[in-house]
């Protein structure tokens, strides 16, 4: 049983590191393990068919090894968009439109963006 | 001058219309050299043989597979299917020349119908017209005949014709149409993986050229498990892109076997044939 004293500590934790947070190039933890397991999930993401992503096994060269990521997209806006929807970089792309095909919520766009930021 | 300007939008139209409409010609040359250019190491007539004809790795294990082709019951079993009477004592001979070995003939346009004949709904009309049940269109007796005919005309050139008709010219248009247009919730053309992504890797598999496509039907395909029909995998194509898929022998799917079947004008029918 976690007491008060740990819950307070925790809380006060969180408020002095939240702006480090924000500063930091990476998102906690947890999201960039979501947008992970979003990324490689067939039925979801599903970034391996075309992808080198990371150590995830037999990927499909259809599309560019996904790396070093930071500093092909400094801009996170614009790495979303290309998920979200790549047509509107290129219409005759390859690429499926993840967000506005409704393939990926919101949530699992971001998570997935945290993810591949910290290729 | 309002009627200068009616005269010259007139004008327009008719040029501009000529200037978008590329003949089915130079399309089918234009598809073919995309094709030679991209695999310079495939000859032409190799392309009917799918990924195998770009992926050496992958055709060894195919040609061993050829051996002992798991489509061969299928083509016993459509032979026996063929030579067996109909109840009013005639048969599928009846119907089709040379003893069934008529695959080089579709699919073809039937002025008359105004519609877009494959070899598969003529084996249909060919039971109706003699009082029998139509059969399925996408697997079992219908892919064994075809099978059996199908291996009977191996060697046949695909030949098909679109004529000077405007309705023809129309419904080639339509199977062209569909064939590029992007669909499904995933926005894939046909085009995208087979053409601009063929030779591509999609996880493992490589990505055939669609230069030769529609020569091998129907198709042992080992996915399936069993035979299927060339529209049966249209489906399943349409189907994997997230897309609603249509019947076997709609109109439409008859239209994009004749736009797609007429790209390959010049190789040679080789069906049936064994897939992954």
């Amino acid at each position: 049983m976690i007491n008060r004293t740990s819950v307070i500590v925790l809380l006060l934790s969180a408020l002095v590191l939240s702006p480090a947070a924000f500063t930091s190039a990476y998102a906690d933890e947890a999201t960039i393990k979501k947008g992970k397991e979003v990324a490689f999930d067939r039925k979801k993401g599903n970034c391996l068919a075309c992808h080198a992503i990371d150590d995830g096994s037999l990927p499909g060269n259809q599309g560019p090894p996904l790396m070093a990521m930071q500093g092909r997209f400094p801009d996170k806006a614009v790495l979303r968009a290309q998920i979200a929807n790549p047509l509107e970089r290129n219409p005759n792309t390859i690429m499926p439109p993840f967000g506005v095909h409704n393939i990926l919520s919101d949530d699992e766009i971001d998570s997935i963006v945290e993810y591949l930021l910290t290729l | 001058m309002r009627k200068l300007i009616v005269a010259m939008t007139a004008t327009l139209m008719a040029f501009g219309g000529l200037a978008l409409q590329a003949s089915p010609e130079s399309d089918r040359a234009a598809f073919e050299k995309y094709f030679t250019d991209r695999f310079k190491d495939t000859p032409k007539d190799d392309f009917i043989n799918g990924v195998y004809s770009i992926d050496a790795a992958s055709r060894e294990q195919w040609v061993e597979i050829e051996e002992f082709a798991p489509y061969e019951l299928s083509i016993d079993a459509g032979k026996a299917e063929f030579e067996k009477p109909f109840a009013n004592g005639k048969g599928y001979g009846d119907c089709f020349e040379n003893g069934g070995a008529v695959r080089g003939m579709y699919p073809y346009w039937d002025a008359d119908r105004k519609e877009v004949i494959t070899m598969e709904l003529a084996i249909n009309e060919c039971r109706e017209a003699n009082g029998e049940e139509p059969i399925k269109y996408s697997k079992g007796k219908m892919a064994d005949i075809s099978a059996y005919m199908s291996f009977l005309s191996r060697g046949q050139l695909i030949e098909v014709v679109v004529p000077d008709d405007p309705d023809a010219l129309a419904a080639y248009e339509r199977g062209k149409e569909f064939y590029y247009r992007k669909r499904g919730q995933l926005n894939f053309s046909c085009f995208d993986c087979h053409g601009g992504g063929s030779g591509n890797l999609v996880r493992a598999d490589k990505l055939s050229p669609a230069l030769g496509h529609t020569s091998h039907f129907p198709v042992y395909r080992s996915k399936w498990g069993g035979m299927g029909t060339l529209h049966r995998r249209f489906g399943g194509c349409n189907r994997q892109v997230r897309a609603a898929s249509f019947k076997s022998q709609s109109q439409i799917y008859r239209e994009l076997e004749y736009f797609l079947t007429y790209m390959s004008n010049g190789l040679a029918f080789n069906g049936p044939g064994a897939r992954k």
